[in-house]
């Protein structure tokens, strides 16, 4: 059975550099970078740009019930539903599927450090900590915490209620997304599908599982391609929705693309073997058949070691290629950064040319031509690497 | 000889092995005997201090034990029991090695409470703020901390371990995850993407953070004494659910691999249907209607008609909004036909097991169809009058089932149902 093309429709995007397609067009030409190495200093991240959430949200109840992460999620989805053409239209929202890539949300740090400092004074003994908890912890925190509330208030807000599923497990779980909404589309088990994430980096508290690796760059920032020394990322913020649909289902209301999205593959290298990353890479390129002398790559490297140096080597045998690195750009934004590579590529591919390069290293090169394809790359920091190929409609 | 599609001309899915652990015990056998002799699993919690605590008894699994404790550890030790059990009834692929992809149900992970005041104790300076704990976070010391914390990490030590193919994917749809894990698994196979799948689904969150945070949200019972009588699916004074762990683990497989390597079909995934509510982040539209719909789209999957049902293995919280509109929902769909469906619900003795709900019940429907005989709701004294079910009540039924509905109706507004039958339609 032929497998039916899925067209990218929708793109919204809000980011650190603000909101909208034209914005991020923009500053991507000035190349324009929102880094601060004040906020969490001396830990470098990249803050949501200033934005009003009620253009989006509409209800400062829902936006009250939402934490950072998930008021950007809501936003960005909303973005992606106008972009589409689909915004208010009930009938297909009603039988639009969802695929949403989220880790956790914000925790009361207040709370958390109160408690952490008892403890470590000795003034904490065990059931203290649930009577802090019970009388401390707002109970509405816990909606704004679960993996699966973002797409809970997506569904509130803009009513986007066939199916929803939530993928967890950090860059990967958007890949995963994108592979397997590609996969139903495809199949024809379903038509059209909202498929993104969201990811606030301005969070002390998230700043702990990435330090306990290791992996946060601190001190100052640097392009991800020039972070030999000093590796990490910057824990970036971004809401990257897009919708997908199949081709028959586009034309059928009359919608336009901005790209298609022909394939998406993805893996578990297993990394306790060095170089293994190189060889998964190495392993998913030829399933795309792409050309070298033809395709553009938008890379979701991390800076974070060894991941970065092994895909640099994989990166070194397609010279050719031209290369864009989003954590220059946007910082780390974990689940997000898959979804914001598609979402900048399909963008891409609709301006007709490829936004310029950011690179102080000289890895990223040059290319005037108007992209026809482009491969959006991602490799975890920890676990998880995949590719997805970006083509303009024919 | 049965037609190796199904009517819409897809490859049949069918289950080759199951695994299960919960409050009841360990494997298939022993949590059949007490489900179906209608013991509880819940009892008054031991493993952490109750101080302060509204609700005191949950279905922790307690004769699983791991160290250093935490419920992400929990969680993927009950997972790889599940897993362990399936895989060896399946008799597919070979050890650590399973040729097909993993979809795991698993509650959201994050950096818990004893590790956290572990790393707290090493903080250097009095009265630290983020910046100073971050510190003591880096430099190596608690690496393995990451590495136990990320989101992934289950899957990936998982994928480890049973050598599945492919990214692993880590979902959480609330209290409808397990069913997610089986729809995901059988939407591969009907794609022809592959033959075999690993379904699991598992929770180990009975912490005091989890507790406390769905206390304040009024969802959990309060009836603490005596623990194994708090949860009372359909019964007038049931007041909120009781939390559990479990795990559940399916090996799915199309028929005709299955038929092909000479594997023993347990039963069909016949269908499986998914609706959003989008009325509330914790209750379910009281009209019912996405549950209604999630129904209708369980049975057009499936092909089937609502007379072909004969049990429903219900969602049966005992939470007072989840029960009526689940009523509600079925008498819509079913209509006449409703009153002649036996219902149960498996949560009035192994407790909720949230995440894995969804795939511990289909197992448990799986074996009410091998069985041919229904596990009952215990603690059902009083009847809710505004929920006129064939409950079946305190005692396990014998009957004659061909197709089982399972419900999974959760948090975040996450509906979705599974259609479970003996033979291919």
């Amino acid at each position: 059975m032929a497998e039916k093309e899925v067209w990218i429709t929708g793109v919204g995007l809000l980011s650190s550099l603000g909101e909208g397609l034209d914005t991020h067009w923009q500053a991507l030409g000035e190349k324009r970078v929102n880094a601060d190495d004040k906020r969490l200093a001396p830990y470098v991240i990249h803050p949501i740009a200033p934005v009003s959430f009620d253009a989006q949200i509409p209800k400062k109840g829902d936006q009250r019930q939402m934490e950072t992460w998930q008021r950007i999620g809501t936003y960005a989805a909303g973005l992606a539903l106008d972009s589409a053409g689909v915004k208010g239209n009930q009938e297909i929202l009603s039988r639009m599927d969802m695929i949403i890539a989220a880790g956790g949300g914000e925790r009361d740090l207040n709370v958390d450090l109160a408690i952490m400092n008892a403890d470590a004074q000795g003034k904490l003994p065990p059931a203290l900590l649930n009577e802090k908890l019970m009388n401390e912890l707002r109970p509405t925190l816990f909606l704004a915490q679960l993996s699966n509330l973002l797409a809970g208030n997506i569904a509130i807000v803009h009513g986007v209620c066939g199916t929803s599923r939530t993928f967890m497990g950090e860059e990967a779980a958007s890949i995963d997304a994108a592979r397997i909404a590609v996969a139903r589309i495809g199949a024809g088990q379903s038509d059209i599908a909202l498929v993104g994430a969201a990811h606030n980096g301005d969070r002390g508290d998230l700043l702990m599982l990435y330090s306990f690796g290791d992996f946060a760059l601190k001190d100052q920032y640097a392009p991800v391609w020039a972070r030999r020394n000093q590796p990490g990322f910057a824990i970036g913020s971004a809401g990257a929705f897009l919708v997908m649909e199949s081709r028959e289902h586009a034309e059928a209301r009359g919608a336009k693309p901005y790209a298609k999205l022909t394939k998406v593959v993805a893996d578990l290298a297993k990394r306790k073997q060095p170089g293994a990353v190189t060889k998964s890479l190495q392993a998913m390129w030829p399933q795309l058949g792409v050309s070298d002398a033809n395709a553009m790559l938008i890379t979701g490297a991390t800076g974070a070691e060894p991941a970065t140096t092994e895909e640099r080597e994989f990166l070194g045998q397609h010279p050719g290629v031209a290369v864009r690195a989003t954590g220059t750009t946007f910082g780390h934004t974990m689940e997000a950064q898959f979804p914001l590579g598609l979402a900048l590529a399909a963008l891409s591919i609709s301006r007709g040319a490829l936004y310029p390069a950011n690179d102080p290293t000289g890895l990223e090169v040059e290319k005037t031509k108007a992209p026809t394809q482009i491969v959006v790359l991602g490799v975890g920091h920890w676990q998880g690497e995949g590719m997805a190929l970006v083509e303009a409609v024919s | 000889m049965t037609a190796p599609r199904d009517k819409f001309g897809r490859p049949i899915v069918v289950v080759t092995g199951m695994g299960i652990v919960t409050s009841l015990g360990g494997g298939k056998t022993d949590n059949w005997k007490r489900l179906t002799a209608g013991e509880s699993g819940i009892k008054t919690v031991t493993r952490f201090p109750l101080d302060s605590m509204k609700t005191t008894m949950a279905g922790a699994v307690d004769f699983v034990t791991v160290d250093p404790f935490s419920s992400t550890s929990l969680s993927q030790r009950l997972a790889e029991i599940a897993a362990e059990e399936a895989l060896e009834q399946s008799g597919i692929g070979s050890k650590g090695d399973f040729p097909g992809p993993l979809f795991l149900a698993v509650a959201p992970i994050e950096t818990e409470w004893p590790q956290r005041l572990e790393v707290a104790r090493d903080v250097p300076a009095k009265d630290f703020g983020i910046i100073e704990y971050l510190a003591t976070c880096s430099g190596g010391k608690f690496s393995h901390f990451h590495r136990r914390f990320t989101f992934g990490s289950v899957a990936l030590s998982l994928a480890e371990t049973f050598g599945t193919k492919g990214s692993p994917i880590s979902l959480s749809t609330a209290c409808a995850s397990g069913a997610t894990a089986i729809q995901l698994g059988v939407e591969a196979i009907r794609r022809g993407e592959t033959d075999a799948t690993l379904c699991i689904a598992t929770d180990g969150s009975v912490n005091p953070e989890a507790m406390v945070r769905f206390s304040l949200l009024s969802a959990l019972s309060t009836q603490n004494d005596p623990p194994q009588a708090a949860s009372k699916p359909f019964s007038k004074n049931r007041d909120g659910f009781v939390m559990a762990e479990g795990a559940g683990a399916l090996v799915l497989e199309s028929y005709d691999a299955a038929i092909a390597r000479g594997a023993r079909i347990l039963g069909v995934v016949a269908g499986c249907g998914e609706l959003t509510d989008s009325f509330h982040r914790t209750r379910s539209a009281p009209d019912g209607k996405p549950a209604i719909g999630c129904v209708r789209k369980t049975l057009a999957d499936a092909g089937m008609e609502p007379e072909q049902i004969d049990h429903i293995n219900a969602h049966g919280t005992s939470t007072p909004e989840n029960d009526k509109m689940e009523y509600l929902a079925t008498a819509a769909v079913f209509g006449e036909h409703t009153k002649n469906i036996p219902v149960s619900s498996n949560k009035s003795m192994v407790g909720h097991t949230i995440s894995a709900a969804g795939a511990v019940e289909a197992i448990f429907s799986l074996l009410t169809l091998e069985h041919q005989r229904i596990p009952p709701t215990i603690n059902y004294e009083v009847p809710d009058p505004a929920i006129p079910f064939d409950v079946v009540g305190n005692k396990a039924r014998e009957a004659k089932v061909t197709a089982v509905m399972s419900n999974s109706f959760g948090f975040g507004g996450q509906n979705a149902s599974l259609i479970l039958t003996r033979e291919p339609a």
